[in-house]
């Protein structure tokens, strides 16, 4: 019995990303902090923390948040607001972040997963900071600055604490970014820090009522791995410690891929004083229910539902829906194949479980009937006479009287084998319902 | 409410607030402190109850702007770092920060 | 007599006439500036490249006349400090838009005027490389923060100049120093490029020799930007067609009459607003909200605001370190940051913030009955350099009676209204307008200039 039989996991996750928008949250700077060849090439006075600078909110920012929202099933506060979020860090030009406090665009949202709900507390638009780099320069350990980031539009997803297993974490991870992919509005590349996750874990008696008085924060996780790796090792430390009697300190940490370890980190924001106001240069911002209708109305079929319905109109598999529903721009050319093929002898369900083998080669966006020939094509069978198939059949039997005795004795799995045989027999490929109907009757 | 502020919390704002202080600072500011509270503590006596704060007097919503690069007024990387007394090779320099991994 | 006198419209009219030239008005303006500067310590930074400008305009307006500008509004290639050492040796890389609206209709940034370092005061005491004089009486203070810009107008070291008010700022130095402050409504003119203060109270506007003139200038100043979220999308009128409206039939209500403290400027008031009586105004006394209460609003929300404001000087994109601040940069930081934080910014901050809308129920209610609302400016002629020594809030003290207004976003003017021949020193008056009726103040004020013998530069009729 390991420790951890004694306790649960109680877990809530943040997700920082940053939106594709071609211009900055707060300023008309280029989008494009990955991408640009120079550090500090795209800034401006505003993102820059010049004095005098003042901030101008990105539209498209705003509504793509309450999009995401919707998407996730939150409610969107009507009446919303930026405030300031003071503190100090060389990273962040103003010494204040602009972001949400008290009134988000939006909360209470939920997701599902294959082990259960997740709720969504809140949904904030903020703006992202710049980024360091760590180098030595003339013998000195120095912190190097880049702007480039700085204001990039970020959306933060933070949950309730209903994440109970390392598994389930990573699905409400690859969830999230496939919605954010599929409304084209992140590109949620974790390598380049288009994502970013963090995770407040706690460790619960299996039958404890309350939530623990403690949680570890941990920190700069970037890869869905890394995040159930990391969750799995604070999982043991923490048992490990409740078991001795002791509480795991309430304190940040990071993880650290090539020891497989968490450590703690003093952190730019522990036990901060934010001292939080809001932000006077920016009004706040007043939707009436129908322009969020009409944002609703721009959120397209998502791919839980589109694998739904693929399931009912196309009677495709649903572990091969979901797998082909995964990117939305493939998936809706997909359909289009589907939908042909549906006038054809082939099935959709055929086609995807080919697709999803690689039995058959696409490329995305070509001609439907080309893909269900090329299927066919692969599939076809020769002609055979009934005389040739009862020979091959006759001689296959012979040769392997053994094996038909087990096959009459129960070892129904035979008929593959024996399949394969009259086909070789034959040299020739035969339409394999048929060939299976002929040899049961033959040697059943 | 007490109006009086000592040295202990004139170092923790200070700390707040990014500001080296020394140590007779410390005192004067802790009275200069106190002297303002006293003064704004006469809010206290004003009738509150049911108003809403005004954080703007201008009455404006939804003051934002279309989602357009404006190439004219982002800065070049010179000019960016012009008035900077520690750069690098087109970076900012600072002291290294110690909690980064 | 020197052109460096003239004011804003005398210059452009007599360079239409062909009186006199730009470069004569630069040669009078110099002369004084190289005289009394190092004295009276009003510039700042000089623009060694005005007169080349103002050469190469073409034809603007303006006309390429030599302007003050506070040190706080960026110039892009100019020295701006803001009257601190942190930022000693910043020259900005952009413009900031009021500037640039200068600019653009023909004015020329002769220099940068001294302030209260980051504006904060009433005196020019605080700043960083000295204080400024008052011309009228160089034993006196010129009043702050606009300080060295009023007393750039008083000395003639300029055609006209551009301040700031967050609260009082622009109309108490032109109080001290005998000259027009104009504060157009928060939001008539863009902030941006303008080192913040109270970023929900800050409003650039202008000092000139006379109503006209702010007018003019205002013209040229006011409007939307884009760059500022916060300017409203008011259009903007011809300020100058205020300059001759008839002002009978006006309600005027007379503000702080019984308040203490006021027993040496109340009783010039009262005596000056019997010319606008006669003028066919209607002057009623009218009681109003206690200003103390517009002190502490003020007081917590500006440092509030301020200490967020200055978190940006590090010291590491530009400027030096925040070891340079001075002392009153400090205690407003450290009283802002105290006030918002947690456990405090329930009774303080968010306390303040709800008085605020008392005040700007209690203007509706003015406004509602009162065309204008008219008080002195300050409760005293300037003060005697030192004097603002030793006083946490010498500055929130000094200018109570302008908070109100400033608080609420009004727009409101100060006109001279008395000057003492034996000091040499000057009375102001201040007329306050509902939001965006800059035209109604501007009108009240011209009438009572033309009718009064207070200006020091009477235009020619």
């Amino acid at each position: 019995m390991t420790k951890l039989d004694h306790y649960k996991l109680i877990c809530g996750l943040e997700v920082h990303a940053e939106l594709k928008t071609n211009s900055k949250m707060f300023c008309g700077c280029k989008n494009d902090p990955f991408g640009a060849t120079k550090p500090n090439s795209y800034t401006c006075p505003v993102c820059l923390g010049l004095p005098g600078g003042l901030p101008v909110a990105n539209k498209k920012a705003i509504e793509w948040t309450i999009k995401l929202g919707l998407a996730l099933g939150c409610k969107i506060n009507l009446f919303s607001k930026f405030d300031r979020k003071n503190y100090f860090y060389p990273d962040l030009p103003k010494g204040y972040q602009i972001s949400q406090y008290d009134l988000p665009f939006c909360y209470d949202g939920l997701v599902e997963t294959s082990e259960g709900l997740v709720r969504i507390t809140r949904i904030h638009l903020e703006e992202d900071t710049g980024k360091l780099l760590h180098k030595e320069v003339a013998g000195k350990k120095v912190s190097l600055i880049d702007f480039n980031r700085s204001s990039v539009p970020l959306i933060e997803i933070v949950t309730e604490p209903d994440i109970t297993s390392p598994t389930q974490a990573k699905e409400y991870g690859k969830k999230i970014r496939q919605i954010l992919r599929y409304l084209e509005i992140a590109d949620a590349d974790m390598e380049q820090g288009g994502m970013r996750l963090e995770a407040n874990i706690s460790l619960a008696k299996t039958d404890a009522n309350d939530l623990p008085t403690y949680k570890v924060e941990v920190k700069n996780i970037n890869s869905f791995r890394f995040m159930e790796n990391a969750i799995k090792y604070e999982m043991e430390r923490h048992a490990a410690l409740l078991e001795k009697g002791k509480t795991p300190a309430q304190e940040t940490r990071g993880w650290n891929p090539t020891t497989g370890k968490t450590f703690p980190q003093r952190t730019k924001e522990t036990a901060e004083d934010y001292r939080y106001f809001p932000d006077p240069d920016l009004p706040p911002i007043v939707f009436s229910k129908a322009q969020i209708e009409t944002i609703r109305q721009s959120i397209p079929e998502l791919a839980d539902e589109k694998a739904r319905r693929w399931q009912k109109e196309f009677d495709i598999e649903p572990r091969y829906a979901t797998m082909l529903t995964a990117n939305r721009h493939k998936a809706e050319w997909l359909e289009t194949v589907f939908a042909s093929a549906q006038a054809t002898d082939t099935t959709p369900n055929q086609l995807a479980k080919a697709i999803i083998n690689k039995k058959i080669e696409i490329k995305k966006g070509e001609a439907a009937n080309k893909v269900i020939a090329r299927y066919q094509k692969l599939t076809a069978t020769d002609n055979v006479t009934e005389e040739e198939l009862q020979t091959a059949i006759a001689k296959v039997v012979q040769a392997n009287t053994e094996a038909v005795t087990r096959f009459k004795n129960g070892e129904t799995k035979l008929l593959g084998f024996f399949m394969g045989q009259v086909m070789r027999e034959l040299g020739k490929k035969v339409d394999a319902p048929a060939l299976r109907q002929k040899l049961l009757q033959e040697i059943a | 409410m007490s109006n009086k502020i000592s040295t202990a919390q004139v170092k923790h704002i200070a700390a707040l607030a990014n500001i080296p202080i020394t140590e007779s600072e410390e005192a004067q500011l802790a009275a200069a402190f106190s002297e303002t509270l006293a003064t704004v503590s006469e809010l206290m006596s004003v009738k509150v109850e049911g108003v809403e704060p005004t954080h703007q007097v201008t009455g404006l919503q939804n003051v934002w702007r279309e989602d357009e690069v404006d190439q004219k007024s982002m800065l070049t990387q010179e000019e960016a770092l012009a008035n900077a007394k520690n750069t690098h090779q087109g970076y900012f320099v600072v002291e290294r920060i110690i909690d980064e991994s | 007599m020197s052109q460096a006198k003239l004011t804003l419209k005398q210059a452009l009219a007599g360079l239409e006439a062909g009186e006199f030239s730009l470069s004569e008005i630069y040669k009078d303006v110099n002369k004084a500036v190289q005289t009394d500067n190092s004295q009276l310590n009003i510039y700042l930074t000089l623009n060694e490249k005005a007169e080349v400008e103002a050469a190469n305009l073409g034809n603007l307006p303006l006309k390429g006349l030599p302007i003050a500008v506070k040190d706080n509004f960026l110039t892009k290639n100019l020295r701006t400090t803001a009257a601190s050492t942190v930022l000693d040796e910043f020259v900005p890389p952009f413009e900031s838009t009021a500037t640039a609206k200068l600019k653009a209709a023909g004015g020329v940034v002769l220099g940068k005027t001294n302030l209260d370092a980051w504006a904060h005061g009433s005196s020019t005491e605080t700043s960083q490389y000295g204080r400024t004089l008052n011309p009228r009486h160089p034993d006196y203070l010129p009043g702050g923060s606009s300080g060295g810009s009023a007393a750039a107008v008083a000395a003639d070291f300029c055609i006209a100049a551009l301040g700031t008010e967050t609260a009082g700022s622009i109309r108490q130095p032109a109080a001290w120093c005998g000259v027009v402050g104009l504060k157009p409504t928060y939001g008539r003119v863009s902030r941006y490029g303008i080192v913040p203060m109270a970023s929900s109270t800050d409003s650039p506007g202008t000092l000139t020799k006379t109503v006209e003139d702010s007018a003019i200038l205002l013209n040229y100043l006011a409007g939307h930007d884009k760059k500022d979220s916060t300017t409203g999308p008011q259009p903007v009128p011809d300020f100058t067609q205020a300059l001759n409206t008839d002002i009978s039939g006006l309600k005027i209500g007379y503000l702080y009459h019984d308040l203490e403290g006021l027993e040496i400027v109340n009783p010039v008031i009262e005596e000056q607003l019997k010319v606008l009586e006669k003028l066919g105004v209607k002057v009623e006394k009218a009681s109003a909200m206690d200003p103390k209460h517009a002190i502490s609003v003020y007081t917590i929300v500006q440092r509030g605001e301020v200490s967020s404001n200055l978190a940006r000087f590090d010291g590491i994109r530009y400027g030096n370190d925040r070891s340079f601040f001075g002392d009153e940069a400090k205690r407003r930081i450290m009283l802002g940051t105290y006030t918002l934080s947690k456990g405090y910014a329930d009774q303080y901050y968010n306390t303040a913030q709800k008085v605020r809308t008392l005040f700007l129920q209690d203007f509706e209610r003015l406004f509602a009955t009162y065309d204008v609302l008219i008080s002195a400016t300050s409760p005293n002629y300037a003060k005697k350099i030192g004097a603002t020594e030793g006083t946490a809030m010498f500055g929130e003290l000094e200018d109570m009676l302008l908070e109100p207004s400033s608080i609420s976003g009004l727009p409101g003017i100060n006109i001279p209204c008395y000057h003492d021949q034996k000091t040499n020193l000057f009375l102001g008056m201040n007329i306050v307008g509902p939001m965006w009726e800059e035209a109604r103040v501007i009108a009240v004020a011209a009438a009572f200039e033309k009718n009064t013998p207070w200006n020091s530069w009477r235009n020619a009729s």
